[in-house]
Formats: structure tokens, C-alpha cells, sequence
């Protein structure tokens, strides 16, 4: 059959099994989107700006468990695609991002709207193609949705010059992919994994650590069968969160910078780490030769280079999240640990964790709260980054894997907006709730447009203190207090600006109207926003200084009053 | 305190004979820091496949990290560390030396000494081509250094297994090391 290439490009995609995709056209990309009135059965959605159109396809995979796709055309519309595509790296989305480029006779020559668009995003993609025929296009789309969603996903550019999209070519769809450089290996080495459960039954104070990875390999099951047979407690990290109900009776929150500290004090007193589907972030464990001093470490995870690149592994099983738990729990022998779960619950007891202020302003603890109580944990909650993002992370206490969708490797201020759009697409069924910290909101609330023309009815619950909240913190605890560039004395008033949308919104500064105003949004059929003022200094405890060691851990806001630590300001990034 | 000598390690790759693998390859090893002291390509004996020859600074971590961070790569097929294989190193030289006819003879008898060629004459200089380990190369160059040399253009280490097996096929067993990396058996 012959067809044009942006036929063909129409076609690959269909039998992908894509029926949405996010995007923005211009010229070089045009022979693309004036095709798709021949195929109805893919849905554009137009964005308002291109970067939006990664973050929504991003959101939109997270939700779905599909692969997201996003559109751009050439130069600028390729290059604000980086921001998306290197979080959808760091956090392994898989998205599929499809860029326009000027004709094959043009390029390198610095043609109108021409960038390396390759080039620029070798680093950022798990791979990425250009293709420089139609005949091509089969195999370099097999191949691309092949790689995004396999072994640990990612991103996949395909670079489409405009005249390769205007050539006809025979199309036929390859039936299998040919990579001899590409062979993810699911099965775990059924060596290690008994090595491994070795090391479990030996153990006397083990810790899991369960990641993304877990979500993604849908392992949930898995993990808490592990966990139950042999008594570990569950660390979520901060992408793992959902992947173990946070009402387990195992279950104890996030590690790290802004985890819960009996987490910190129990991983440094830990003899065994488990790691799963996570790669042991410096977040997660701060100062690395001070992390988990005392304890072996299983490492768990389908990328061979994540085993050992920041911790000494005792036993590296490369393999599928959910196949691996599935032996290893198998091969461990059931147990009780009264010691180790005694330990803990002491530890538990005397760093009770997240303390708020004293206040008569609306704390955003309790908005998260309330949100969880209101949605009854029935909701898709996306963040962007920074205070709001730990408060939720803490405080909401989530309990269905894949309700919490936040941007994490990269911390990327505003994909809360087109993060909680594409989630929106992909799960109809179920209410989705962005929560926003006032910075990030404006940098993608463009996207508001675009969630009224889809009538999208995505909740955005705005924390709004003003500022750069997490900055300024870091501002108060380690710079002496001097604030530079955190205040935002000019926000626009949000509850004007969602009305001018067509968004239903309403304010709330009285703390006893928080959990009120949220039924009010949940009872709209459409998108609302509310706008809480909240207590403008309440800072997100604990704080274990980026690099620091688990001593080093700022536990309240009494404990940090007039406390800089020099050493640990160095680390800070 | 001792200065230790750096640590080197002789790392092939056979990667895709595909536009960009290099700056794949190069932007992957300088973004995360990695040094790499050497670095050669050509194609290899099997059509579509090319072999890459890296001489990389650093412990077994660093090397460990390099090897899998290149099979992350989707165009690279598979990456061996030969340094403790039993290996042939050769790298070639072209060395434009001065030479006036009475330095001539002297310089011919030095080429003769390291087995090497003079491959162009002119009235005010010669071209040698030498072949051998960077000692070999190394040592030539500073005896031609006298003579006045002009410029000198090395092509880098290429290393190769001795005897029947490929290079680079030995089977790593290190228990610290679960690759999984791609079955040997798919690269002829």
C-alpha cells in the first residue's frame, strides 16, 4: 500500500494502539496534522504551549499505563519539548514525542525554525531517531514505541523532516522488532534471588525500599506479599508512594530529605536494604557514605546501571519488579520480627515527624488532608514540585497504586497543570486533583484554556503562600534568613484569572471552610479551582540537608530557630 | 604522600554502523564524566557493525559504570573490558620529521631500528609510518625529536584477543557484576 509518509506516521501510531495525542502545529510539521481528518480515530488535543504537550502526555501515560504521546514541529516547538522529555527520562515515562524538521535538503543549514533536534536531545531521550525516508518510518515507529515502553521506559523522539512526510513510500508494518543492541531481561538471575532470600532470612532488621519501579511493573501485589511473609516494613520513596497502601500496617512513609524521620533513623539502623524498582537518589539517601552504615543491600531493578552506581550492592538482581518479588517471596521463609516492628514503633515514638505550626491561618497539611478525606483516596493526585508536592507526599496517605502522579527526578515547578490535564484524558472514571503551589501554577496555567475547550474536570487546589515556598525555606534554614527573589508580591488574583477561563473558583483563608469548599469543588461537574491562602512561613519538616547524614536531620521548627548549618549550605545544589 | 598512577582500562564495543552513534557515545561519556583518554572506530568484520576501542581513566567502578552505561545505549550491541584478557594493543603513527640529506641516513637508520616505513621524500622532509604499542610509538617520537618533527598524527589504540576466540566474548562471571548483557551469540 502506498502512502505518504504522514499517512504512514498516521498508521504506525493506530496500531500502537494511541488514540490521543497532545501537540501544537506549525510549518514543518504541518503535512502531519492536515492528514489526521483522514483518521478520525486519533484525537488531537492542541495545547498552548508545546512543553504542556510533553508534561500532558506524561501525566496521561503515568495515569494510563499506556504510552503518551506529544507533537511539536520544528526549532523552538522541538526545543521547549526538552523540559518534558528529560523529566519523562529521569522518571521513566514512556513517551513517544514527534517533532517536525525542515526538509532533508535543509538541514544544517540554519534554515528557518531549524534545530539539531536529535542532537539537542541525545541525553534526554532513552533513544531517538531521524528519519530520512518514509520507507523508514514502520521500522523507526516499531522500534520507538518497542523501546519507550519495555525495560524501564522512557522517553523516544522521532525527528520527521517535513518533505519525508510529504514522500510516499509502500507501507508495511514490521511484526516484530529487530534491536541487536536492545534486550531487556525480565527474569531475575534465579542465582541472586536466592542469594537474596538468604540474606532475608539471616536478616534481623531489614527495610524495604520500594520505587516507581514497582508501579511500573504493576508489582504492587507482589511487594506486600514479600513484605507480610517476612515481616519488612515498606519505605515508599517519593515516586514509589501508592505502591504500598500507606494504611498497611507495614507501611512507613517516605525516606529522605523531607521523609519521615523514624524512616531515616530506621534505615541507618537497618542490617538489610531492599531496594526495589529505585535508584537510591541522593534524596533519598543523603550523605552516601553515611547511608544505611550498617546494612547489606539488595538491589532490585530492570536497568543494569542503576545496580551499583551509587551504593555497593551485596546482591544486584537485574529483572522485572513484579517477576522478581514474585520468586523471592517464594523463596524466603516466612517469619516474625517483634524485635525489629518493636524498634520502629519506638522509633515512631520519639520522632513523631511533621509538625505544624501554631496558627490561625488554613495549614496546607490540612488541606491535603482534607482533600484525602473528602475524595475518600478515590482521586488521581498530580503535584508539581516543591513544598505543596512534600505536603502531599506526607500528609495525604495514599492507598490505590497509581493515584499519585508527581514529577520527580527532574522537580519540574509546573507540571502540576498539563501533568493533571493528561491525567484527566486517560482516566475519565475518576476525579483528578492538581494540587499547586502558586509559582509552579503560573508556569503552565495556559493549559486552563485548553482543560475548558476539552472540558476537562480537573480540580486544581492551589497552596498559595506567595512565594517560592521551598526556596524560601531553604532561604530560612541555611542562608541566614536572607530572602532573595522568593517573594511574589504581585500574584494575580487566581480566583479572577480561573473565572476568566470559565473555571468555577472560589478563595478560602478560614481554615474551618477548608474541608467545605472542597466538597463545593468536587460537586461541580467541570473543572474548578480553589485558591487557599495558606500560613505563608509553615515549612515542611522534617529536613535532612541535601547531602547531610541522618543526625544532621532538622526534625522541627524549634530545633531550626536561628540554626545554620554551614556545612550542609555547601551541598545544597 | 604517594602519588598512585592512574589506572587504565582497554574497553571495545561493537555498536550500530548508524549516523550519530558517536556523538551518542561521546555525549553519554562526557556528561557524566568519564574520562576517556583514547578513543578509535572503524568498522568491524561484519557489515552494519562497527568497533570502538576506548582507553578509559579509572577504578573497576568507573569502569564498570562505563560498560554499562554504553549498553544502555540502544546502538550499542555489546562492550567488554579486555584489560585483563590476554590482548594485542597496536596503534599507528604518521611522523613528518626535517630532514636535510645529511640528517637522512641517521634518521633511516632509526626507522630501521623500530621496523618502521618512510612512506613520503621531500627535499626538506620525510613521512614515517609506524605500527606498535604506544611505548613502541612513544619511543620513536623521541628519538625523531632531535631531527625537528613537524607534526605528528596518532590514530589511537585498536586491541584485539589472541587466538580463536573473538575479541571480547569471554564470558564476565563477577558476582558483584549481573549485567544481563545481550546474549553473545546474536553478534556474528
Amino acid at each position: 500500500m502506498q502512502l505518504t509518509g504522514a499517512q504512514i506516521v498516521c498508521e504506525c501510531l493506530l496500531r500502537e494502539g494511541v488514540n490521543v495525542m497532545f501537540g501544537l502545529p506549525g510549518g514543518a510539521i504541518m503535512p502531519f496534522y492536515q492528514t489526521l481528518p483522514e483518521y478520525p480515530a486519533l484525537k488531537h488535543i492542541l495545547v498552548r504551549h508545546e512543553q504542556n504537550a510533553g508534561h500532558a502526555a506524561d501525566g496521561y501515560a503515568r495515569a494510563s499505563g499506556k504510552v503518551g504521546v506529544c507533537v511539536a514541529t520544528s526549532g523552538p516547538g522541538a526545543t521547549n519539548l526538552v523540559t518534558p522529555l528529560a523529566n519523562a527520562m529521569m522518571d521513566s515515562v514512556p513517551i513517544i514525542a514527534l517533532t517536525g524538521q525542515v526538509p532533508r535538503a535543509a538541514i544544517g543549514r540554519d534554515a528557518f525554525q531549524e534545530t539539531d533536534t536529535t542532537g539537542i536531545t541525545i541525553p534526554v531521550t532513552k533513544h531517538n531517531y531521524l528519519a530520512m525516508h518514509a520507507a523508514d518510518l514502520p521500522r523507526i515507529f516499531k522500534e520507538a514505541f518497542h523501546i519507550a515502553r519495555t525495560g524501564r521506559p522512557g522517553p523516544v523522539l522521532i525527528d520527521l523532516p517535513r518533505d519525508v512526510l510529504e514522500e510516499t513510500a509502500e507501507f508495511d508494518y514490521p511484526a516484530e522488532v529487530r534491536l541487536r543492541g536492545y534486550k531487556p531481561t525480565p527474569e531475575g538471575s534465579g542465582r541472586m534471588i536466592k542469594r537474596a532470600a538468604n540474606l532475608i532470612d539471616d536478616s534481623c532488621r531489614p527495610i524495604i525500599l520500594a520505587g516507581h519501579g514497582v508501579l511500573i511493573s504493576g508489582a504492587s501485589r507482589e511487594l506486600r506479599e514479600l513484605a507480610e511473609k517476612a515481616q519488612i516494613p515498606v519505605i515508599t520513596t517519593l515516586l514509589g508512594i501508592s505502591s504500598f497502601s500507606s494504611d498497611h500496617v507495614l507501611s512507613m512513609g517516605m525516606p529522605g530529605m523531607h521523609g519521615q524521620a523514624h524512616n531515616n533513623w530506621a534505615i541507618n539502623k537497618s542490617d538489610l536494604i531492599i531496594g526495589v524498582g529505585m535508584r537510591f537518589d541522593d534524596r533519598v539517601t543523603g550523605k552516601i557514605s553515611t547511608f544505611a552504615p550498617g546494612a547489606k543491600i539488595i538491589h532490585i531493578d530492570i536497568d543494569p546501571a542503576e545496580v551499583g552506581k551509587n551504593v555497593r550492592v551485596t546482591v544486584p538482581i537485574v529483572g522485572d519488579a513484579q517477576r522478581v518479588l514474585r520468586t523471592l517471596s517464594k523463596e524466603v521463609a516466612a517469619t516474625t520480627r517483634p524485635d525489629w516492628l518493636g524498634e520502629i514503633d519506638d522509633l515512631k515514638a520519639r520522632h513523631p515527624g511533621m509538625p505544624t505550626s501554631d496558627t490561625s491561618k488554613i495549614l496546607p497539611q490540612q488541606v491535603i488532608r482534607d482533600l484525602r478525606s473528602a475524595t475518600m483516596g478515590e482521586a488521581i493526585v498530580v503535584t508539581g514540585v516543591g513544598q505543596h508536592q512534600m505536603f502531599a507526599a506526607q500528609h495525604y496517605g495514599f492507598t490505590e497504586p497509581n493515584t499519585w502522579i508527581t514529577s520527580g527526578g527532574l522537580g519540574t515547578m509546573g507540571f502540576e497543570v498539563p501533568a493533571a490535564m493528561g491525567a484527566a484524558v486517560a482516566r475519565p472514571d475518576m476525579t483528578v486533583w492538581s494540587i499547586a503551589g502558586d509559582g509552579g501554577f503560573q508556569m503552565t496555567l495556559s493549559e486552563l484554556a485548553t482543560i475548558v475547550e476539552q472540558r476537562l474536570p480537573v480540580k486544581f487546589a492551589i497552596l498559595n503562600n506567595n512565594s517560592l515556598g521551598m526556596v524560601r525555606q531553604l532561604q530560612d534554614l541555611f542562608y541566614d534568613g536572607v530572602r532573595v527573589a522568593t517573594a511574589y508580591s504581585g500574584n494575580p488574583d487566581f480566583v479572577k484569572l480561573a473565572e476568566a477561563y470559565g473555571i468555577w473558583a472560589i478563595r478560602v483563608s478560614d481554615p474551618a471552610l477548608v474541608r467545605d469548599s472542597i466538597d463545593r469543588a468536587n460537586a461541580v461537574d467541570g473543572p474548578t479551582l480553589i485558591d487557599f491562602e495558606i500560613a505563608p512561613e509553615e515549612n515542611v519538616y522534617p529536613h535532612l540537608p541535601a547531602g547531610g547524614t541522618v543526625s544532621e536531620m532538622i526534625e522541627g521548627p524549634m530545633e531550626s530557630t536561628g540554626t545554620i548549618k554551614k556545612e550542609a549550605a555547601a551541598w545544597l545544589n | 604522600m604517594v602519588e598512585l598512577a592512574p589506572q587504565y582500562h582497554t574497553i571495545t564495543a561493537v555498536v550500530e554502523d548508524k549516523p550519530g552513534v558517536l556523538a551518542r557515545v561521546a555525549s553519554m561519556l562526557s556528561r557524566r564524566g568519564f574520562n576517556i583518554t583514547n578513543l578509535s572506530v572503524g568498522h568491524s568484520e561484519t557489515p552494519g557493525l562497527s568497533r570502538m576501542t576506548f582507553v578509559v581513566e579509572g577504578d573497576e567502578w568507573v569502569v564498570e559504570q562505563v560498560t554499562k552505561q554504553l549498553y544502555k545505549l540502544i546502538d550499542v550491541v555489546r562492550v567488554s573490558d579486555i584489560s585483563d584478557d590476554s590482548i594485542v594493543v597496536r596503534e599507528m603513527a604518521l611522523i613528518k620529521v626535517k630532514s636535510t640529506p645529511e640528517a637522512r641516513p641517521g634518521i633511516m637508520q632509526i626507522v630501521d631500528i623500530f621496523r618502521a616505513n618512510i612512506i613520503d621524500v621531500a627535499t626538506d622532509a620525510l613521512i614515517i609510518e609506524v605500527t606498535g604499542d604506544e611505548g613502541k610509538v612513544d619511543a620513536l617520537i623521541q628519538l625523531l625529536k632531535p631531527f625537528t618533527i613537524k607534526e605528528t598524527m596518532r590514530t589511537g589504540r585498536v586491541a584485539m584477543a589472541r587466538g580463536g576466540t573473538a575479541t571480547g566474548t569471554k564470558k564476565a562471571s563477577s558476582d558483584m557484576t549481573d549485567h544481563n548483557a545481550p546474549d553473545t551469540e546474536v553478534v556474528p
